[in-house]
């Protein structure tokens, strides 16, 4: 099941860029969270906080408070253990070259010292069913790399990847900015499907993608959170004279 | 733009296109006729000495005929096998150290800079190097010093292609890792170390071929030997080594035989690299890049 994020004044910096300032917000579980704003605004930044990924670059620092259901994710465990319970689907497919479609999948488990074959085999097919690639690659399964798959096909196995570690939180970085519309079209019905099993935040360049997918809605401007609200408010009547700007195409 | 103007430019760019493809198929001529007329020449003056006798034989004393380089065979397999069992992993270890776990610090600077300086030491001096260090020290020429002579060479080849091999491995490759909560020690391991491992095989087989051929780096080490030997304690023979004392000999039968040696020499290398690169290209997926 998903858990709720509580964001408690973080700030990000990247060098001395400071591109995160007093971020506040409450991202509700199992509910997708959509995160819009021009490109530079911030967004990217402020997913890869949630999961730590951040501070794998060296000249990044945080501050601030984030908590993943009760666990405060930079005082209480290492960034590995968060990892593994807030999982990540990048903007390009990436999915490791050298493995098997089966392999892929099993990564996550497989890198962290799980080898039971009968549970893997489990887990496999699940989240390979979850991500709807079960049927296309079944009968490859082992034979097949995955970089052998279309782009779409390869984003749907990056979820399933990341779905295969059973974590509370799925964060994904603009994952349909690179594929094609029926592709974008099947990873937003598998949003929609998996937010009952999961907490997604999604970052998104596309505002009807936001509307079509988010119940809530996040407008970034500048490293700042200028709006948060239901997406229907957001969309229709939103509060900032910035958020309605960016909305109407006036900007951005 | 004037019809006639135009196909004036659509001429001189099909012109120009015929002109650089030309060049580039008589540069790849250029590349590989010096192979195929080495080989060619060595078939030619090497094929007819070949016979069972060379492969299974030791060298007959000079005056006597027949004889051949069944020692030398073995001791060049000797040597490289401690050579490679010494370079490539330390090589392998260094490039990960300068790709992965300390780019951009100050001991990575020195590790780069002195293995593209070990990498341009004359062999004859990494001959001398290793005498004072191994063989001195032991009081006898030795297989295992000629070993180490020849794995200290391979490392600066294995170690800078390793790191550039690695640093290709795209960030996103790396990135989908850390994402999955995987440790970064494991990470390098099985994910980009592996990912790069087509490309650091190449390196590995490149400095191989390149010291498989090295024949100063033996003659203060291994020294070379008459007789059948097996040991790593006792001098051991080379190939090359064998090539050098028959070929500057005063017997045209050592002649043949050393151009059979120079023969088998590159046949064998090239045995030696198909063979690594057909039991790695197993198993390798359908659609893997």
């Amino acid at each position: 099941m998903g858990v709720g994020i509580e964001v408690i004044n973080l700030n990000a910096w990247y060098g001395t860029n400071h591109t995160l300032q007093d971020i506040n917000l409450h991202i509700p579980a199992n509910h997708a969270t959509a995160l819009i704003g021009p490109s530079g605004c911030g967004k990217s930044t402020f997913v890869r906080c949630l999961n730590r990924m951040h501070e794998t670059n060296p000249i990044a620092k945080v501050t601030g408070t984030v908590r993943i259901g009760d666990l405060d994710i930079y005082n209480d465990a290492k960034p590995v253990e968060i990892r593994r319970r807030v999982g990540m689907v990048f903007q390009r497919p990436n999915p490791f070259p050298t493995m098997s479609i089966y392999d892929n999948v099993a990564s996550g488990l497989k890198l962290n010292g799980y080898t039971n074959r009968r549970v893997l085999d489990e887990i496999v097919e699940r989240s390979l069913i979850n991500s709807a690639l079960w049927d296309e690659v079944k009968d490859d399964l082992k034979k097949k790399s995955g970089a052998s798959l279309s782009g779409g096909q390869q984003q749907r196995l990056c979820i399933a990847r990341a779905l295969a570690v059973d974590p509370e939180v799925l964060l994904m970085d603009e994952p349909a900015s690179a594929l094609d519309p029926i592709s974008t079209a099947k990873i937003e019905d598998l949003i929609f499907q998996l937010k009952s099993q999961y907490t997604i935040v999604i970052v998104t360049h596309n505002m009807q993608q936001a509307a079509r997918v988010a119940e809530k809605t996040g407008f970034f401007l500048n490293g700042r959170m200028v709006e948060f609200d239901s997406t229907h408010k957001i969309f229709t009547n939103p509060s900032d004279k910035r958020t309605e700007d960016y909305i109407t195409g006036r900007f951005g | 733009m004037k019809l006639e103007t135009y196909k004036f430019r659509s001429r001189m760019r099909a012109l120009t296109d015929g002109a650089v493809t030309a060049m580039a198929i008589l540069a790849t001529v250029l590349v590989v006729a010096p192979l195929v007329a080495i080989f060619g020449y060595l078939v030619f003056k090497g094929a007819s000495s070949l016979n069972l006798a060379f492969f299974t034989h030791v060298p007959k004393p000079p005056g006597e005929t027949g004889g051949g380089m069944a020692n030398a065979i073995l001791g060049s397999g000797i040597l490289l096998a401690v050579a490679s069992s010494i370079g490539v992993p330390i090589g392998i270890g260094g490039g990960i150290y300068l790709a992965e776990f300390g780019r951009g610090t100050k001991l990575a600077n020195a590790v780069r800079f002195t293995a593209d300086v070990l990498n341009g030491v004359p062999s004859i001096v990494m001959g001398l190097a290793i005498y004072s260090l191994v063989v001195v020290p032991q009081k006898h020429f030795s297989a295992f010093s000629g070993g180490v002579a020849l794995g200290i060479m391979m490392i600066p080849t294995v170690c800078r292609t390793t790191e550039e091999m690695l640093l290709m491995v795209p960030h996103a490759v790396r990135e989908a890792a850390l994402g999955l909560g995987v440790p970064n020690w494991r990470s390098v391991l099985s994910i980009t170390v592996k990912t790069a491992s087509p490309g650091i095989i190449t390196g590995c087989m490149l400095a191989f071929a390149r010291v498989a051929g090295e024949t100063a780096p033996l003659i203060f080490t291994a020294l070379g030997n008459q007789y059948w030997s097996s040991s790593l304690n006792q001098p051991i023979a080379a190939l090359p080594l064998q090539i050098y004392v028959y070929a500057i000999s005063p017997y045209d039968d050592w002649h043949r035989l050393a151009w059979a040696g120079a023969l088998v020499l590159i046949v064998l290398i090239v045995l030696a690299v198909s063979l690594v690169r057909y039991v790695t290209s197993r198993g390798v997926l359908k659609g893997a890049s």
